[in-house]
């Protein structure tokens, strides 16, 4: 099983962020999530990876605690997810960017500092920290999709979070940007943030400590990237992610 | 666009009863109108802008990321109804000050009753904007409740065919809507010097239906969702 030894290696580390028990959430009349277990340990870069509309996003919401679960249970930081002790220690930036488009870049990310109970320091702070110093005062209705996106980013940065949730955050984005938005989770997760990223880019894994690999509602594995390279034999995450993916459809036939 | 909006409507009507004879003796047609306006038009105005921002908002995600914090939901109503009842405020007083001074408006009871019942009415089309939102799913379909929520209310609320000249039936329901309340309130202000038992009775109606209607539209704003 390519987990096993992962799982001892998070035993000796107490310090777990997120700890999922059997999750079963259903959408609709459809199963998003079936039978799925996994814990994830401060200060590491998590990618959750899978095909879209394999659940990473409604994984990340019961994370988050905006979805209604039907079985299982959620922690994060020691308390169910979503509950009042979290949200301000929880950010969470959805896949398409939630800010106001009316709104200027710093008021935007203002007034979710005023939500947060941070200040007008930690707003500016966040702005720089995504870039956009020198666009401060520009509408949000006019800026790229790449702009926004960091916009949304610099919406949960400016609450400290110690987890930072981010539902494919890279898509759309030209290859310069990409590489400073993972360099700067890198350094955020070296500060002691949780960081738990999805994509289905599978080239971008290589910048994650740890992989989640989801398919059809279920985890297939929760490895690294040397690992999933030595378990497999691919040099290529992608051949290596399908290996996994051939091997658990054979496995379910078998 | 909607602070003059009003004011310059009910200029519109002052010039349309200008001519129109009425029996001396009688308060003018204009007069009339110009209260019923003052009453309505909080109501829908609000109304329109509230369900449209709370549609937008939720339909963005903004809605449930801003749940995600610690902010608490009677907080984000509250400020919601103030955000606009101030913007609400500002509208009325225009419209009175034009209306009572410009225009001639005359009522036996004081301005700032009907002031304050505008306001009312005002946050009372907040409170149905907010509830209507969690109903509809996109902006157009914001827009169409407001001939469904607000246009029974204006025909049953005794501007067109007096209350007690209709069908039982109809009675029945313009009872259970608060612009009927509202009018009438404003009519007891028109007529009456002092406040009398059924306008305080009436004002105090449309805001029990106020915040039933807040916290309705509490109720829709849920942190979690399917």
């Amino acid at each position: 099983m390519v987990s096993s030894s992962h799982d001892e290696l998070l035993r000796r580390d107490q310090d777990i962020v997120i700890d999922v028990q059997d999750l079963r959430v259903v959408r609709g009349k459809r199963v998003a999530l079936d039978d799925v277990s996994v814990q994830i340990a401060r200060g590491t870069i998590t990618g959750l990876l899978g095909p879209s509309g394999c659940g990473k996003t409604t994984l990340m919401r019961s994370i988050v605690g905006t979805q209604i679960i039907e079985k299982g249970t959620v922690t994060v930081l020691g308390h169910p997810a979503g509950s009042a002790e979290l949200r301000h220690r929880v950010g969470y930036v959805t896949q398409d960017p939630t800010i106001y488009d009316d709104l200027r870049i710093i008021d935007n990310v203002r007034y979710f500092a005023a939500l947060y109970g941070t200040d007008a320091q930690a707003a500016d702070q966040a702005v720089a920290a995504v870039g956009l110093d020198d666009h401060r005062t520009a509408l949000c209705g006019n800026l790229s999709g790449g702009q926004r996106t960091r916009v949304s980013l610099a919406c949960a940065l400016v609450a400290h979070p110690d987890l930072l949730v981010l539902d494919e955050p890279t898509v759309g984005l030209d290859p310069v940007l990409r590489v400073d938005l993972w360099e700067q989770f890198g350094q955020l997760a070296r500060r002691g943030t949780t960081l738990l990223v999805s994509s289905h880019v599978m080239d971008e894994a290589d910048h994650c400590g740890d992989l989640l690999l989801m398919r059809e509602g279920h985890l297939l594995a929760h490895t690294t990237p040397t690992k999933l390279r030595e378990d497999t034999g691919c040099q290529s995450l992608e051949e290596a992610f399908l290996s996994v993916i051939r091997r658990s459809t054979a496995a379910a036939a078998g | 666009m909607i602070l003059v909006v009003p004011s310059l409507i009910i200029t519109l009507m002052y010039f349309m009863f200008q001519n129109a004879p009425h029996r001396p003796g009688t308060p003018s047609p204009f007069n009339n109108a110009c209260l019923i306006m003052l009453g309505v038009f909080p109501l829908i105005v609000m109304f329109l802008i509230t369900s449209i921002t709370m549609q937008r908002e939720r339909v963005s995600g903004t809605l449930e990321r801003i749940l995600t914090t610690p902010l608490r939901r009677l907080d984000l109503l509250a400020a919601y109804g103030t955000a606009f009842s101030i913007a609400a405020a500002a509208q009325a007083t225009l419209a009175c000050v034009v209306s009572f001074w410009l225009l001639g408006l005359d009522t036996a009871g004081s301005p700032i009753l009907v002031f304050i019942i505008a306001i009312i009415n005002a946050v009372l089309g907040v409170g149905l904007g907010l509830l209507c939102s969690a109903f509809a799913r996109t902006e157009f379909q914001a827009v169409q409740f407001m001939p469904v929520v607000i246009a029974p209310q204006l025909l049953l609320c005794g501007i067109i065919v007096p209350r007690d000249v209709l069908p039982d039936w109809l009675q029945w329901i313009s009872n259970v809507l608060p612009a009927s309340y509202a009018l009438e309130a404003l009519q007891q202000v028109g007529a009456y010097a002092e406040p009398t038992f059924i306008a305080v009775r009436d004002i105090a109606v449309v805001v029990g239906f106020a915040v039933v209607a807040l916290c309705l539209a509490a109720a829709t704003l849920r942190r979690r969702t399917p």
